[in-house]
């Protein structure tokens, strides 16, 4: 063994055998140790019902023809958006997908503005010119649901790398879906974000399916997490159904992330509940069985159980929360249909910066 | 006597000028600084390359391996990394290596950078350059010769610039990292090593304007780039053929000096466009459509474009001479309009 690796550099004789610690296999649910109060669990639900509010009513006016373009749904994914911008401030950047009105939700983006967004009015958060897959709320840190799959990679990283040269503790999180993992700017940028320690979460939402796609069928991991070892990163899985799992472990990536110790990858597991796109016949999905059994639980359930068992918050006071959720899409739809559309000159404006 | 300095060293001015001004100034790239993390470079404070071409050399041991980034050879990544900075408020330049990468982040400038700040409603800006090299004539064959600032041109939200002169080369590149969008910043390989006239103190030079290199009446010939000397070239032959030949180096390819050139059109009646880029739907056919349509009325015979053939660029020297737009290609286009011009 001496003899064929003789005169050959430490650097490459000695291999680090710890790497594969770093990622922890096991799909996590919350632990005792996690700490919620009152009012962190009420905002959280609260956010929850919003996403779930606003979703439905997207889907009710796409169908009817009242809202344009592409819509792709994140209703049955709250947990993840909520679990992890509960721990974010206005300051902390994040990434989102072409699913992105969940990110957007959590991450504080105004609900009027999102809504005149979708339906393409002027006073849309982007003035009627991006709609529901280029939503951006700046002021909120939101960098902008995404078209491009695998297009936050590079953003969120670039936004951490100016966090990190401005000596901030603010943070960037990507969420990513299971499909955007196979995109080759994942590999780039997890690997730039742990050489450079840089304070980026990767949040990957692996909902099994890459538009009609199995996750099983299209990466060669069976795990997104698994990934980390070829980075050195931490990799977890969590429940992705299950918010407060998903707020313990982004609270250890993030607390990880602002103490200047790098990145971590996270694989929230959940289901895509709704099509890739509004109109998706979804004939690649299990009539039957687990998945189906899977697809049914709810994580707004999961969480009002959770509330109630632990004393956090009443099942009255979840329904109060439900209501005021939904009083507030109502007015977000009221807001969007008596606005304007955009002007015709506005075609022109906004291309280049003065 | 005006201080002359090469082209090389006019952008490492300007680098070095705008780190000064701007502590949001960040250069990344492959091989920029060079030798990152290796112990004798660390020790002694010193870069490797600064740059394939040794463009940004020495501003590591000045700005520091923070300010002048070792990128790993992650083109998709880093670029869109950078599109990232600058959308949080810095304001980074961005090295490719040569502009035929860009294949492999393409997107960072057509799908995110470009169309940001419209698709945000006017909210997001991208103070970022993106700083390239192009063209043909050292043998670096087809992956490494290409000129594509024509390409990059097209797309509305990026600005392209491509300077011909060390004094634009720093004035440009000044102008391109103090603006707030998107530049593409494309350098011709062959102009490095070109020696001319640098005031060393900042300045700009405005994105837009073209420059007119020699006043003529009988015929306008916009150039891009390198090609600025193969115009001067052809003027210099004319004039004692009594042909008055008006050169303009176009300096920007997005936006384009519409009014310059219909301006020396309009005056002279006739235009040979020359651009190294292929020959369809490039900066040259753009050019002859606009003029076609805006000075129709003012001309005196038929546009010319000379062009690279619609070839990759080959490696062969005999080849890619042949492959180069130069004087007799340019004068052989011109008889026709100055058979004309003569006819009067």
């Amino acid at each position: 063994m001496a003899e064929k690796t003789k005169g050959m550099p430490k650097l490459f004789a000695s291999v680090d055998t710890s790497v594969k610690e770093l990622v922890d296999l096991e799909i996590r649910a919350a632990t005792d140790a996690v700490e919620l109060t009152k009012d962190k669990a009420k905002s959280m639900y609260k956010s929850m019902e919003d996403i779930r509010n606003f979703e439905e009513n997207v889907k009710r006016f796409f169908a009817a023809g009242e809202i344009p373009g592409f819509v792709h749904l994140y209703a049955g994914e709250e947990a993840i958006a909520v679990g992890v911008c509960a721990h974010l401030t206005d300051e902390d950047y994040i990434t989102s997908t072409h699913r992105g009105h969940g990110h957007c939700i959590a991450k504080g983006g105004d609900l009027k503005g999102m809504m005149a967004e979708i339906f393409g009015k002027a006073t849309g958060l982007c003035k009627g010119k991006g709609g529901s897959m280029h939503i951006a709320d700046m002021d909120k840190g939101i960098l902008g649901a995404n078209g491009m799959v695998g297009g936050g990679f590079g953003l969120a990283t670039g936004a951490a790398m100016r966090n990190k040269y401005k000596k901030t503790d603010r943070v960037a999180v990507c969420f990513f879906g299971d499909g955007a993992a196979n995109e080759g700017v994942f590999h780039e940028c997890l690997n730039m974000a742990s050489i450079w320690k840089l304070p980026v979460i990767f949040v990957c939402e692996n909902n099994l399916f890459a538009e009609s796609t199995p996750q099983w069928y299209s990466s060669a991991s069976r795990t997104i997490a698994e990934r980390a070892v070829a980075y050195n990163m931490p990799g977890v899985r969590v429940n992705g159904k299950d918010v407060v799992a998903v707020y313990e472990a982004a609270g250890k990536a993030i607390e990880r992330a602002r103490k200047g110790e790098g990145p971590t990858l996270i694989e929230c597991v959940t289901y895509r509940n709704h099509g890739h796109f509004e109109g998706d016949e979804q004939t690649y999905k299990a009539p039957s069985g687990e998945e189906k059994e899977w697809a049914e639980v709810d994580p707004l359930e999961v969480f009002r159980q959770y509330a109630i068992e632990n004393g956090l918050l009443t099942e009255e006071e979840l329904d109060q929360l439900r209501e005021e959720s939904i009083r507030d899409i109502e007015e977000a739809i009221k807001f969007a249909k008596e606005s304007p559309e955009p002007s015709p000159e506005s075609l022109y404006e906004d291309v280049f910066a003065d | 006597m005006a201080r002359e300095i090469l082209f090389m060293n006019a952008l490492n001015e300007a680098l070095d000028q705008a780190m000064a001004k701007d502590e949001n100034v960040i250069l990344l790239g492959e091989d920029i600084a060079g030798g990152a993390e290796v112990q004798h470079l660390e020790e002694a404070n010193e870069d490797a390359w600064g740059g394939v071409m040794g463009v940004t050399r020495g501003l590591a041991p000045k700005y520091g391996r923070e300010r002048v980034i070792d990128t790993p050879l992650s083109e998709m990544g880093y670029m869109a990394a950078a599109v990232g900075m600058a959308v949080t408020g810095l304001r980074p330049v961005a090295e490719l290596m040569f502009s035929d990468f860009i294949g492999f982040c393409f997107d960072s400038i057509i799908g995110q950078g470009s169309k940001m700040r419209y698709m945000f409603g006017g909210k997001a800006k991208v103070p970022m350059t993106v700083r390239t090299m192009h063209g043909a004539g050292v043998n670096a064959a087809a992956q490494h010769s290409g000129s594509y600032y024509g390409l990059f041109g097209s797309i509305p939200g990026v600005k392209v610039v491509v300077p011909a002169t060390p004094y634009d080369a720093k004035g440009l590149l000044l102008s391109a990292i103090e603006d707030d969008n998107l530049v593409i910043f494309s350098e011709d390989k062959t102009l490095y090593g070109m020696k001319g006239e640098v005031p060393e103190e900042y300045y700009t030079i405005p994105i837009g304007k073209a420059a007119i290199k020699r006043e003529g009446k009988d015929l306008t010939i916009v150039t891009i780039g390198k090609m600025l000397y193969v115009g001067l070239e052809v003027a210099e032959i004319l004039e004692k053929d009594n042909v008055s030949v008006e050169v303009i180096d176009l300096r920007t390819v997005a936006p384009w000096d519409e009014e310059t050139v219909l301006e020396s059109v309009k005056k002279t009646g006739r235009l040979i466009i020359i651009d190294e880029s292929n020959p369809h739907n490039n900066t040259a056919t753009d050019i002859a459509s606009v003029v076609a349509d805006k000075a129709f009325d003012y001309l005196d015979g038929p546009i010319k474009c000379v062009c690279a053939p619609n070839t990759p660029v080959p490696f062969a020297a005999n080849l890619e001479k042949l492959y180069i737009p130069d004087a007799q290609k340019v004068l052989t286009v011109a008889a026709e309009i100055i058979d004309d011009l003569r006819a009067k």
